[in-house]
């Protein structure tokens, strides 16, 4: 026979009773009262503490005078104020020679770093090597140049963008609409056999002329490029928009119009770069391997 | 014992049980969400916030239709990691056009809330029609078929007036001429004054570089401007709210 649990003394019983079973009026386990009781306490602190009850105009706003915003606004100024040294000197340094200075650099490199992985990595890649019609920053083919200097300028202001009123800003035109299809295809032999790539050679002669006519202005006279017109270097290997026939055509034709933001925050306010976050993404692109 | 035996009345009626149930957890909802409609420091007045244009709002409704919610947030938390990666924490102002907002709890992608102007349109392009081949380690899915899906404006007037019953400050000019500022911001050769005046802000130019006017336009015309209508740097956010 199972055992009955021995009642320990007399609690009497709650009154209720259905089909003969009754319920006894045990008192609640101690340890559960002291913490429910603690509970309720708490509760009213808490609602003194920190903002809490709805009055008329406002709510409470707390003995304690906790904000989120005032938090967030502390941790940032804390960390702000723990590199200040360093930020303060990057944001005016002559950055030409910040690479001398291995403190400085070095700082600057390892932040850059975390700046260019939250920011550049979505276009130019998270190891920088770009892709089609997103430059290499690797290499030391710059299309607007690769000194610390010029790299700031074009993370501050960006390329062909309505964000900065200084952005870099030239325009390849349509060529479809100037030049026959024939042509096009002379002008794309011309400019596969100056960088080194087969080609039709009959084609590439009748396309130098073409080419000196119409592309070298910005390009230059061997396809050499020209860094004050962001325009490509052609007699080489690297291609932003690839160097085969059919890539070559829809360059010609269509033209090609990349677009970089700005990321000043003069020009993007809630969420820009400082001067100094600016000058660290930089030097940090500086040194990837291309840097002049 | 008085009035704690009547419990007795409650617990054997059950329709009485759950008019009284209801009667309790109203004047809990009462007590704590009334308040935010009047209380002073729920409520944030911020220069600049504007409602949707057409164009920006049938690509919002694009944004809905294909679930972008489900794994993108738009919603900065004031917090200095979220603060440090995306830029100024939201403010509620920034959604107060939003019907329903969409300030999501789950990431898979990034926060949206300010995306605008973070990348150039091609970039959009490019990474809605083909994510990987941008960002070779992204899960998203491909939306290259916006690209080829023309829209036109013939439902944006209806859409316009019923953001308009929910509150929205749309007017009567805006909605006669939302046919018109739905093309226009597309069309960098337009006439877009009236569109600026009326949305100002507003960015004009073809954002998927194809002739026609598809839903890849509209999507990324309301990408680009989200999070870009408040000037921060002449904000100063009250601590108190």
């Amino acid at each position: 026979m199972a055992k009955q649990p021995e009642k320990k003394k007399d609690v009497g019983t709650t009154g209720h009773q259905w089909d003969g079973i009754e319920e006894l009026n045990n008192p609640l386990p101690r340890w559960w009262v002291w913490i429910f009781y603690a509970t309720i306490v708490w509760g009213i602190w808490y609602t003194i503490a920190y903002p809490a009850w709805p009055m008329l105009q406002s709510a409470t706003s707390g003995y304690l005078g906790y904000s989120t915003r005032a938090e967030v606004a502390a941790d940032i100024a804390a960390v702000e104020q723990a590199n200040a040294g360093l930020m303060d000197e990057l944001a005016v340094a002559d950055l030409a020679t910040v690479p001398s200075n291995t403190a400085l650099h070095s700082f600057a490199v390892n932040g850059g770093a975390a700046i260019f992985r939250a920011n550049c990595s979505q276009c130019h890649g998270s190891g920088a090597a770009g892709g089609k019609g997103y430059p290499n920053l690797l290499d030391d083919d710059w299309l607007w140049g690769g000194s610390v200097e010029e790299i700031a300028y074009t993370v501050a202001n960006g390329i062909r963008n309505e964000q900065s009123p200084d952005a870099r800003w030239t325009e390849m035109p349509a060529f479809g609409d100037i030049l026959s299809k024939e042509e096009i295809g002379q002008v794309v032999a011309h400019v596969r056999a100056i960088s080194g790539q087969d080609a039709d050679a009959a084609l590439a002669t009748a396309g130098e002329t073409l080419f000196l006519d119409n592309c070298a202005s910005c390009h230059g006279d061997a396809g050499e490029g020209s860094r004050d017109m962001g325009a490509p270097r052609l007699n080489d290997a690297i291609w932003l928009y690839g160097g085969d026939e059919a890539a070559l055509t829809e360059s010609v034709t269509m033209a090609r119009f990349g677009v970089m933001p700005a990321w000043s925050d003069e020009h993007r306010s809630a969420g820009g770069l400082s001067a100094a976050e600016v000058a660290a993404v930089s030097l940090y692109v500086h040194q990837l391997g291309g840097g002049e | 014992m008085g009035i704690l035996d009547r419990h007795k009345v409650l617990e054997k009626n059950a329709t009485l049980l759950l008019v009284c149930s209801l009667a309790v957890v109203t004047v809990g909802g009462i007590v704590e969400i009334a308040p935010l409609f009047y209380l002073e420091n729920t409520i944030e007045e911020v220069e600049g916030v504007r409602p949707y244009s057409p164009l920006e709002l049938a690509g919002r409704d694009i944004y809905l239709r294909e679930g972008c919610y489900v794994c993108h947030s738009q919603m900065i938390r004031p917090m200095r990691d979220e603060v440090e990666r995306y830029g100024h924490y939201s403010l509620a102002a920034e959604s107060m056009y939003d019907h329903p907002f969409q300030w999501g709890s789950k990431r898979t992608g990034p926060d949206l809330a300010r995306v605008g102007g973070r990348y150039s349109d091609e970039w959009h392009v490019d990474h809605l029609a083909d994510p990987q081949s941008v960002v070779p380690e992204s899960v998203m899915p491909k939306y290259a078929f916006l690209l080829d899906a023309v829209i036109e404006p013939g439902h944006i007037a209806d859409l316009m007036s019923v953001n308009a019953m929910v509150g929205v400050p749309y007017t009567e000019e805006m909605i006669a001429s939302a046919e018109a500022d739905f093309t226009v911001q597309v069309d960098p050769f337009g006439d877009s004054d009236g569109l600026l005046e009326r949305y100002p802000g507003a960015q004009v130019r073809n954002f998927d570089g194809q002739p026609q006017l598809t839903e890849m336009d509209a999507l990324i015309a309301y990408m680009q401007m989200l999070g870009t209508l408040v000037d921060f740097s002449t904000f100063t956010p009250d601590a108190s709210r």
